[in-house]
């Protein structure tokens, strides 16, 4: 297990993808991540997320372009085992007859002979990855009787028990309430910080500043992709989105009554709202749960 | 000149009064199943009109050996079949499609149970494979009275069906009763499982609740215009089917289903907007576009 | 040795088994029943039972074209199943229509064609066996054939288990992880195929459908592991076929549907056992 793994990154260069019908769902879409990273990928519902997440999985074959997972060809990359999936929760059929420990050392099946019987290394692995979630004492439990979060953590615990460098996550935070939200992604900077690379699709552009250190903005194509503080604005956020996001300013006057010239920006899809507070130019990510728990 | 004798043989069937008799009967049923398929396509219940058509063989052998009219006895094993999925829905976490799969087949098992028990009673042949050229006279009146019945309701209730299945909270809030909407189309879609059972027999019915609707699918995107080519291809590949399995000795049920099936694939590469070869000419102008 | 049983009970399972087309016919059936089991353990929870109702149905075109050609009718049976469940991928993936209106078009058709060329066709087959299966005129070398097939099909699904659970589970999971998922769903297919290819002496093309069902559903609502999913099912459809046969003989009713509603009476026996645990735990 501890042999020497490759760096882990995605690069996307130039990639047309499209479906059977000749429609393009992705156009000309280039972005590159790097190691220690959490990317945030925000777009609207049907802005292609899925057909890019599916492309970097290898499930669709771009008609131009290329992508490649840690300097390796998709193909190959996923035969090493290096990237890991945690599904949206409408994916997963939640009564199949699979306890939490089976899930999570179906992880260990690229590690394991033809007919998948667990050694003892990778018994441990799945004892170590229920641990770092805090899942070791509902291994018996049948998938289907966790609640959201709860699901999702056993999800990121086969991704550890997989040993990947790379973890893709669609839509986490769906269906899951702000505290195991904020344990989620407790874990995903913690695995960040082991050095791997966590791509997250989202539409809930609240937690976004919160944790992601990088951000693609994306609509059929990359809009903008770079560093959170710089990217997440106002002006390309309003581009991804079009006038799909509800876009609350008070500025001046409606605050207060002095010269001050700082305005609060308020934009939302209903979920979690994103809150910008500060000057035109200074404005500052402001997280409005954090601001309410001290 | 070879042309008399040739048009002699194709009008030869004509010349029997139980040919013809097969041949608007069946062009009947085709119509009126493919006016329900329509719906079927689109709600994606397709195994359940295969299930319906099997559930109703236990009725039907017991209509037949206790001697009533086969058309109660498949009713109310359609509704029994009905009733034991939805009930075993509600008692189980199992996929709705194992659920149906299973009722069906239980029953289709006791019907089969049934006459292997009574053989000489029923042919088990003709309520599977169907035999609308040895059709009786009552089983005809019994198919009219459903064809016509299903026919007069579908006219009066199309939009809605469609209605209540495209959006059912608008529907309610329209003054519609969608549960009440939907017993009615199963309802009738068991009544004419039941008609067809006499033209195609219980494995191919499928195929006359689903194949016209799909295939008219594939060329508009009205559904009024929907409902109109299903049933024509329905009556019309009914109609020919049964006229020409005069020629082959019978197996009117294989050959209708083969036809709709040909019309079928026809659609599917050829329909002007959603066949093969469009989607194949647009593929080719949009990559153009893209270089 | 203690016998508790009454006497005649141990007769009346017994008795029968004096004759050799009984003795055929249990040996076959619970072959038959144990692939079968395996299976529908698949089909249930990855959602195919109109799969499983399609490719047995498609295979009648194959059979009695192999019958014309001479060649094994195992073998045009298998590839018209095969070629039903790629025909219909083909269809879904290349048209608006939805799959199990796809599936029922394409098996239907299939079926249709067969119907027709069997009229066509002089045969010394009965279109009655082929369809419900003729379990007590099953001769030895029919047995070995199914064994030849079912056999091996046994011994894959049971070796590759947990692999074609992951694949039904999550695919996606089972790409990422460099599993061949396209090997896995056509290997489900073929071992699809192979096992109703195995019944059909047996059980014919239009049962075998139930015995691809009942058991594994039985399996999914006695436990929550999958492991004892495939043992309950296989427990429950060997026993279903034991009893099934024996039963059909003092009825004196047709073999295969008499196992089947043996299966769905145990599947209702499940049913209550499910809910009065459920009631006793509350």
């Amino acid at each position: 297990m501890m042999r020497d793994r490759p760096t882990p990154s995605i690069e996307v260069n130039d990639i047309t993808v499209s479906y059977s019908n000749g429609v393009a769902a992705v156009r000309n879409a280039t972005f590159e991540l790097g190691p220690s990273t959490i990317c945030a990928l925000v777009g609207i519902n049907g802005s292609g997320k899925s057909t890019l997440f599916k492309t970097i999985m290898g499930f669709l074959t771009p008609s131009a372009g290329s992508v490649r997972i840690a300097g390796l060809p998709v193909k190959a990359a996923l035969r090493q085992g290096l990237v890991a999936y945690v599904p949206q929760s409408e994916e997963v059929d939640w009564n199949f007859p699979v306890l939490v420990e089976d899930v999570v050392m179906m992880g260990r099946y690229g590690h394991m002979n033809v007919l998948r019987i667990p050694a003892k290394a990778d018994r441990a692995a799945v004892d170590q990855a229920l641990d770092r979630v805090g899942m070791s004492e509902y291994r018996t439990r049948q998938i289907g009787e966790l609640s959201g979060g709860q699901k999702k953590r056993v999800f990121l615990a086969r991704a550890l028990a997989q040993g990947s460098e790379i973890v893709l996550l669609d839509e986490p935070f769906t269906g899951v309430d702000v505290k195991t939200e904020s344990a989620i992604i407790d874990l995903l900077r913690a695995m960040r910080d082991e050095g791997r690379l966590m791509f997250v699709s989202t539409h809930n552009l609240g937690s976004v500043p919160d944790f992601c250190d990088q951000v693609v903005l994306f609509n059929r194509t990359v809009l903008a992709y770079g560093p959170t503080a710089t990217t997440f604005t106002e002006a390309n956020l309003a581009q991804a989105f079009g006038g799909l996001l509800r876009h609350v300013r008070l500025s001046g006057p409606d605050l207060h009554d002095d010269a001050d010239q700082r305005r609060v920006t308020v934009l939302t899809d209903d979920e979690r709202p994103l809150v910008l507070y500060g000057e035109r130019d200074q404005e500052k990510h402001v997280n409005p749960d954090r601001s309410e728990t001290p | 000149m070879l042309l008399g004798p040739a048009i002699d043989l194709l009008l030869e069937p004509f010349a029997y009064q139980y040919m013809a008799r097969a041949i608007w009967v069946s062009a009947l049923v085709g119509a009126v199943c493919a006016f329900l398929s329509c719906y079927l396509i689109l709600k994606g219940w397709a195994l359940m009109g295969d299930a319906l058509a099997h559930s109703v063989v236990p009725g039907v052998a017991l209509a037949y050996l206790l001697g009533f009219p086969y058309a109660i006895g498949a009713f109310t094993s359609g509704i029994i079949a009905a009733l034991g999925i939805a009930f075993v829905r509600r008692l189980t976490m199992l996929r709705e499609d194992a659920v149906i799969g299973l009722v069906f087949t239980t029953l289709f098992a006791i019907g089969l149970l049934i006459v292997s028990i009574n053989p000489t009673s029923v042919n088990v042949q003709s309520i599977v494979l169907g035999n609308i050229l040895a059709i009786s006279d009552d089983d005809v009146t019994q198919v009219i009275v459903i064809a016509a019945i299903s026919l007069a309701i579908l006219g009066l209730k199309w939009k809605d069906l469609l209605l209540a299945f495209f959006d059912e909270s608008h529907a309610r809030s329209v003054g519609l009763n969608p549960w009440l909407l939907r017993v009615l189309f199963f309802v009738l879609l068991s009544a004419c499982t039941v008609a067809a059972l006499q033209t195609v027999g219980a494995v191919l019915v499928i195929a006359m609740v689903v194949t016209p609707g799909a295939t008219a699918h594939l060329l508009t995107d009205r559904f009024g215009m929907m409902i109109g080519l299903a049933m024509l291809i329905g009556a019309a590949t009914s109609a020919l089917g049964a006229y020409l399995s005069f020629f082959l000795d019978g197996a009117t049920g294989g050959l209708i289903v083969v036809l709709q099936t040909l019309v079928f694939l026809a659609a599917f590469v050829f329909a002007p907007k959603y066949g093969r070869l469009a989607a194949r000419r647009s593929a080719r102008r949009s990559a153009e576009v893209i270089r | 040795m203690t016998w508790s049983a009454p006497a005649w009970l141990w007769s009346w399972f017994i008795d029968p088994l004096a004759h050799g087309f009984m003795q055929r016919g249990l040996v076959v059936a619970v072959l038959v029943g144990a692939v079968c089991a395996l299976l529908s353990c698949y089909l249930v929870l990855k959602g195919w039972a109109l799969m499983g109702d399609a490719v047995s149905h498609a295979v009648l075109p194959g059979i009695v074209i192999a019958h014309v050609i001479q060649i094994p009718l195992a073998i045009g049976a298998f590839a018209a199943g095969l070629g039903c469940a790629i025909a219909t991928g083909y269809i879904k993936s290349n048209s608006r229509i939805k799959e199990d209106a796809v599936m029922g078009i394409v098996f239907s058709g299939l079926f249709a064609l067969g119907l027709v060329l069997f009229v066509k066709v002089e045969t010394d087959q009965h279109l009655n066996h082929i369809l419900f299966g003729n379990m007590l005129g099953v001769q030895w070398p029919d047995v070995l054939e199914a064994a030849l097939i079912a056999v091996p099909a046994i011994v894959i699904v049971i070796a590759k288990r947990r692999d074609l659970l992951l694949y039904c589970f999550d695919p996606t999971h089972a790409r990422a992880i460099g599993l061949p998922v396209g090997t896995l769903h056509f290997g489900l297919l073929t071992l699809l195929a192979l096992t109703i290819v195995a019944s059909l002496k047996a059980v014919g093309i239009i049962l075998v459908i139930a015995m691809l069902i009942a058991p594994g559903a039985i399996g999914y609502l006695l436990t929550k592991r999958f492991d004892a999913m495939l043992a309950i099912a296989a427990a429950a459809a060997i026993g279903s076929s034991v009893v099934g046969t024996i039963l059909s003989f003092h009825i004196d009713g047709a073999t295969g549907p008499t196992i089947v509603v043996v299966q769905s009476a145990l599947f209702v026996l499940a049913v209550m056992i499910k809910r009065g645990g459920r009631s006793a735990n509350a």
